[in-house]
């Protein structure tokens, strides 16, 4: 019985690593050499033990624990648990992201694209895809735990030690393996890969969110997430083993659950019953712009909340930010102060550039949807009908202007909201309202660039970004590096006055704004005159 | 009176010459067919003609105006339905059909659900799981529930069933017996044969016949294969008979489908004892095209079947 089941898991093993020879190396690769970069990071940027003490009181805040867990080891604020403290959260879910892709590519997306029905029809066992998929998986994350355990070690950094370190690495691994059984699990009951992906997403998103409440009011409230479980080894600290154990045990659990299901259910089927959708458009959706927004919907919701917290987690360091320049040497190379202006107040100059081009992604990413449309053949539809191409373009520039205020209000709201309850003098919200909103005209100048590209070139559209990028590297660290000024001065962001440090320069910001019209009526021009391509 | 015409259209993406010199004319009330192999230019043409792309030179004119600069007044009187339907992954079927319905002007209600029972097709589900079949069937129900004058469809049946095939030749000709007009692209002949008025072919992006059914019957010769007793005499020289081609006993050709009747009579004096016949299929008709310079008898009998 049992070789009926799982006949040809070996072929089908190598298969899949044949089919993820790339992929999973580069995930691999990338997430352990990132973690290890950051760790020797850390030693650079903080070179004695006062300065790590100066970042680990910004850090006993709320705001701070909600965002990256609580800090165990706040109090002895080493390399190591620095490391445990900033950044395992955040690579632990990363790790999850990459399981939970990985799992989908490989049972329910083949399995909807009809490849499964081929491989089934051979002779292989009923369990044998989803066996060969958990086991490849499975290995990716183990290589990945040893190389990133291994790879910390060999910093030879003191306070990471080799049983830290792989604790560290089994840590990842762990929370790979957790969701490699939660979507084999989401596979056999959502019909569909954007379910099974969707529903795995969401498992994570509440771990994190139980977590989060949990360590700050309650935290025995933790322990029902596993990312909870996964901070409870407190690496570094104290090295407990056991909640690796744990989860491995879980997740074990919830993968024979998945087979079982697996085993029981037609091919191509889902557990769960899909809904039927809406057989009738509303009266919003049937217009370009409602068509528009209804398409980006999900980013929009996804960045605004990133963008909130983006804000929050700036805001809650606002508190401790006077003392902690006074520690750090480097920091005071980017800001030369300015009398009459506190830190705090010369720091937000600096976080609102890069806030401002955070926001500007986004903002980008609406506007450059209209190419993607394009190159799926779909503008056609509205061309075809009675809808102007000035309409057409003009509802992806509306939202994407009104979607990049959005997201540079919620996140000057997230950074007030925060800052004002760590802060002793706090900044109202008028002056960081006012040195946010100053970079709009900047944001539409990079929107409108996106319209030219798209009015008259649409295949070099990709340089928006390019630029932007551009414009951080010489806007935020241009001043740290001593780059000379008119490298600032060809980007926008660096023409737009520093509120509240500098005065807000009208003329400069209408000139700006006047750039921006003219540069976006001659994209629609061109969008008008242009043979549409797909 | 002449709801589209193009005149010496010519589309050149960069150096390659899409179209050459298009003449088309659809007329009020007609059913135009639009024929010609992939890549030939057909699918070219549509899109100049909706104002997705701009012609290189010529005119090009709907309802009398201009495809390019009035493109939004003609398509408010104007259902289109492309070949390829690509649509939004996450909306549901039902919701693309009013999007598209809408973004036109008005749709008619009742109509819209008769045609979705018709072409029976479930509106609830997401676009992205809709087979090539079921996505046409939106761009379908969407064109023929709003009130047009003119229908542009792109190989609208490429990937329906031969059931809604025939619901999909009913609306069609709904729509020519309330007077509208109608341009039809399509490589199924017999589909062609079946609705349209009028047919133009084109070939490496150049119309090389036009004219009505009538006039193109030469067209739509029958081929045959014939097996007699006797050697059947001066075939070559009856009425309507073309390519003759002996092989073994049996010989092939084919015959205009007019001259059908009499040629049987001739024949059967020899004897048959074995009959074939079959209908020319569009590749016989562009092989002919493409070979006119060349000797008629060149061409074999198409493979009897």
């Amino acid at each position: 019985m049992a070789s009926q089941l799982l006949e040809s898991t070996w072929n089908l093993v190598r298969f899949t690593v044949r089919r993820d020879r790339i992929r999973i190396p580069i995930w691999v690769v990338s997430i352990s050499f990132i973690t290890i970069l950051i760790a020797g990071t850390f030693t650079n940027m903080y070179k004695s033990e006062q300065e790590r003490q100066a970042i680990a009181e910004t850090m006993r805040n709320p705001a701070m624990t909600a965002m990256v867990g609580p800090g165990y080891g706040l109090d002895n604020y080493t390399e190591g648990a620095m490391m445990s403290h900033q950044m395992l959260l955040f690579t632990a879910i990363v790790v999850a992201i990459m399981s939970i892709l990985l799992v989908t590519r490989h049972t329910r997306a083949v399995e909807e694209d009809g490849q499964s029905e081929l491989i089934q029809s051979l002779p292989v066992g009923r369990l044998s895809s989803l066996t060969a998929t958990v086991i490849v998986t499975v290995l990716a994350n183990m290589l990945l735990a040893i190389t990133t355990g291994i790879g910390l070690y060999l910093l030879g950094i003191e306070s990471m030690d080799l049983q830290g370190s792989l604790l560290y690495g089994s840590a990842l691994g762990a929370t790979g393996l957790f969701f490699i059984a939660i979507t084999a699990l989401f596979a056999q009951l959502s019909e569909n890969s954007r379910g099974t992906i969707g529903l795995s997403f969401a498992v994570l998103i509440v771990a994190y969110l139980i977590r989060a409440i949990g360590d700050v009011s309650n935290p025995s409230v933790s322990w029902l997430s596993p990312l909870g479980w996964i901070l409870g080894t407190e690496v570094y600290v104290n090295n407990y083993w056991w909640p690796i154990i744990l989860t491995i045990l879980l997740s074990t659990f919830i993968t024979i659950i998945a087979l079982y299901l697996h085993a029981k259910r037609d091919l191509g089927s889902g557990l769960l019953p899909t809904k039927p959708g809406r057989k009738h458009a509303s009266m919003f959706l049937c217009t370009p712009f409602g068509l528009s927004v209804r398409l980006q919907r999900t980013g929009m919701i996804a960045w605004a909340i990133g963008m909130l917290l983006l804000g929050v987690s700036y805001g809650s360091v606002l508190g401790d930010l006077e003392e902690f320049f006074a520690q750090i040497e480097m920091l005071e190379d980017l800001l030369s102060p300015v009398s009459g202006y506190s830190l705090t107040e010369q720091f937000l100059t600096l976080l609102m550039v890069v806030i401002s081009m955070i926001c500007t992604i986004p903002a980008l990413m609406m506007i450059l949807k209209l190419k993607g449309e394009e190159k799926k053949n779909r503008t056609e539809h509205l061309v075809a009908r009675a809808v102007s191409r000035t309409r057409i373009i003009g509802s992806y520039i509306t939202i994407s202007v009104i979607g990049g205020f959005l997201m540079l209000f919620l996140s000057v709201f997230g950074l007030w909201a925060a800052g004002s309850q760590v802060m002793e003098e706090t900044i109202s919200f008028t002056i960081m309202f006012q040195a946010a909103m100053v970079y709009l005209p900047a944001m539409w100048i990079m929107v409108s660039l996106a319209v030219l590209f798209i009015g008259i070139y649409p295949k070099l559209s990709g340089l928006c970004y390019l630029y932007l990028g551009y414009s951080f590297f010489v806007v935020y660290l241009g001043s740290l590096l001593q780059f000379p000024d008119w490298m600032g001065k060809l980007s926008p962001f660096g023409h737009v006055p520093q509120v509240p440090v500098e005065e807000v320069n009208y003329v400069k910001l209408t000139i700006l704004t006047i750039v921006a019209l003219t540069v976006t009526v001659v994209g629609v021009i061109g969008y008008n005159k242009r043979d549409l391509e797909g | 009176m002449a709801i589209l015409r193009t005149t010496n259209v010519t589309k050149k993406f960069g150096k390659f010459t899409a179209l050459d010199g298009v003449n088309l004319e659809v007329n009020s009330g007609e059913i135009y067919g639009f024929i010609g192999p992939n890549g030939a230019g057909k699918s070219t043409t549509i899109r100049i003609l909706l104002g997705i792309i701009k012609a290189t030179s010529g005119e090009a004119n709907v309802f009398g105006k201009d495809v390019w600069s009035d493109a939004v007044e003609i398509h408010k009187r104007l259902a289109y339905v492309p070949g390829d339907v690509n649509l939004w992954p996450n909306l549901t079927g039902g919701e693309v059909i009013d999007l598209l319905v809408k973004l036109r002007g008005r749709g008619n209600k009742r109509r819209r659900e008769e045609l979705i029972e018709k072409f029976d097709f479930d509106p609830s589900k997401k676009c992205r799981t809709y087979s090539k079949g079921n996505r046409q069937k939106v761009a379908l129900v969407a064109a023929f529930s709003t009130e047009a004058d003119l229908y542009i469809l792109d190989e609208p049946t490429s990937g329906l069933d031969p059931l809604m095939e025939k619901v999909f030749q009913d609306c069609v000709l709904d729509a020519k017996n309330e007077g509208k007009s109608v341009l039809l692209s399509s490589h199924i002949l017999s589909e062609v044969e079946r609705l349209c008025d009028k047919v133009g072919i084109i070939r490496q992006g150049k119309m090389i016949e036009t004219g009505t059914l009538q006039e193109l019957r030469h067209l739509t010769r029958t081929n045959l294969v014939v097996e007699t007793k006797h050697p059947i005499a001066k075939l070559s020289e009856v009425k309507g008979v073309y390519g003759v081609e002996v092989k073994n006993q049996e010989i092939s050709f084919q015959v205009d489908t007019e001259e059908l009747n009499q040629l049987i009579q001739y024949i059967s004096q020899f004897g048959i004892v074995k009959l074939e016949s079959a209908p020319p299929t569009l590749e016989d008709l562009f092989m002919r095209h493409y070979r006119t310079s060349t000797k008629e008898s060149d061409l074999g009998a198409g493979g009897a079947r």
